[in-house]
């Protein structure tokens, strides 16, 4: 089943960053690749809850501001220690200038 | 805001640590200064450049001073370049694993996890554990019963804090911990922060490191030489340890445990340029432990966004000791006495503990 949320314009998300995005109690990190693709995981860091949009995002890579806990946020992978547990991706869609993910 | 309380269980398994969940001191959220997040993201933007160039320097200064020793030795001339050496292997190694161990000193990370394990063997820590031990230091920073790296602890044990300056207890607990590991174990304080998967290769590293440690000690009996033992090793640890403890001290030491404002438990000491390269500029303490994926080489910078949000830093070293030593004698016999560091008004932070809340 697919639920699409429409989140951030596209604008509001620069090239190679990363910006948070709540909705219904749950928060996102919604990215900009720096070949200009979007992506969007979970907000909060699997290992300390941290909120993943102050972290910085270097290539495919958004390293967690705490620990320096870092995964791909492409597919969510967890590239090692402090985090273990990967990271829950969203699909993707821009329509209008606008970034929607399927929350499922 | 105030100490919300006093334990004296330091364990990680304690009451302590019962009281710290308890009352939603553990993982908890902490202040963080204002910083826009464009100035944010230049800070922590990752070089390789400025820790090549250091890392170069270290190792030549290794290279040069070790060139020295040897060449006076056994002469009394020799003893002024194995202090300076003993610092460079048992103290500088401090802030080289520290900085590596963030991920923040390269941008390569094979770079961080080479300069990583060199440092680890150098100053005795087991690489895996103290990765996940300074892990826990930065989530609950001087948090009674979950920072493991308390360094002070109440009432002082004054012995104690000033033995470490001779390296003996370091090197007493890191054997103890590393022929504990090499058994295939570890203690419940470990447990309690190092995830299951992790503790094999922790069991064989400490095999592996105490098969290294000996080497000098083989070398030294096969050329019939001191040198091997003086320069590698266990032994340049030892006296070469007081530096780092030294400027580790100044980090937290007397300030107050249990609050979640790393203005009021930590210090920015400024120091003279040599101890900034030998400590890699770990003297802006609060700086680091507010926004710790800052590379060491931009913490200046994010000293100067700081200032109007933090206390007054200590202008030296030695202004830090003033308020340390008396600080520290005090608490033998009055523990829950601490230094109230002034962050300026109009930035207080009143953090919601579940025990508030539960109140309300």
């Amino acid at each position: 089943m697919t639920n699409w949320i429409q989140t951030l314009a596209t604008d509001d998300v620069a090239t190679e960053d990363v910006s948070r995005f709540d909705h219904a109690g749950r928060t996102f990190a919604i990215y900009r690749s720096p070949d200009d693709k979007f992506y969007a995981t979970d907000g909060l860091c699997t290992h300390e809850k941290v909120h993943l949009a102050d972290g910085l995002v270097m290539d495919n890579i958004i390293e967690c501001p705490k620990h320096n806990g870092r995964f791909d946020y492409t597919n969510g992978k967890a590239m090692g220690a402090p985090v273990c547990i990967n990271l829950k991706t969203y699909p993707v869609k821009i329509e209008g200038g606008k970034v929607f993910i399927d929350i499922g | 805001m105030t100490d919300v309380g006093y334990s004296q269980d330091y364990s990680l398994t304690g009451s302590g640590t019962k009281r710290a969940l308890e009352i939603g001191l553990a993982s908890a959220q902490w202040y963080q200064a204002p910083i826009p997040r464009q100035r944010m993201k230049q800070l922590m933007q990752r070089s390789d450049g400025p820790a090549i160039r250091d890392t170069i320097t270290w190792l030549s200064a290794f290279i040069v001073l070790a060139g020295f020793a040897i060449h006076f030795y056994p002469s009394w001339w020799s003893l002024p370049f194995f202090m300076a050496y003993g610092v460079l292997w048992g103290s500088s190694s401090d802030s080289r694993w520290h900085e590596c161990g963030h991920g923040t000193a390269f941008k390569t990370q094979w770079m961080n996890n080479l300069v990583y394990n060199i440092a680890c063997f150098m100053i005795l820590r087991e690489p895996r554990i103290w990765r996940w031990s300074h892990t826990r230091h930065h989530t609950d920073t001087l948090i009674v019963g979950r920072d493991p790296e308390i360094a002070v602890m109440k009432p002082t044990l004054v012995l104690k804090v000033f033995s470490n300056y001779l390296g003996i207890p370091q090197v007493y607990y890191s054997f103890k911990a590393m022929l504990k590991h090499a058994g295939g174990t570890m203690s419940d304080d470990e447990m309690s922060f190092v995830p299951e998967p992790e503790r094999p290769s922790i069991y064989r590293t400490a095999r592996i490191t105490l098969a290294l440690h000996l080497l000098p000690f083989i070398a030294a009996w096969a050329t019939g030489s001191w040198l091997p033992i003086l320069l590698f090793g266990v032994v340049p640890s030892i006296y070469g340890a007081w530096f780092y403890v030294m400027t580790g001290y100044t980090q937290h030491a007397g300030l107050p445990e249990n609050v979640l404002d790393h203005r009021l438990n930590c210090r920015t000491v400024y120091m003279n340029p040599v101890f900034r390269f030998l400590y890699w500029n770990m003297n802006y303490h609060v700086e680091h432990h507010m926004y710790p994926m800052v590379p060491y080489h931009r913490l200046k910078e994010l000293h100067e966004e700081l200032k109007p949000y933090c206390p007054p830093p200590y202008p030296s070293t030695f202004a830090a000791y003033a308020e340390i030593i008396p600080t520290i004698l005090r608490q033998v016999r009055e523990p829950t006495y601490t230094i109230r560091r002034p962050v300026p008004p109009g930035t207080e932070f009143q953090p919601r503990l579940d025990a508030a809340v539960a109140a309300e």
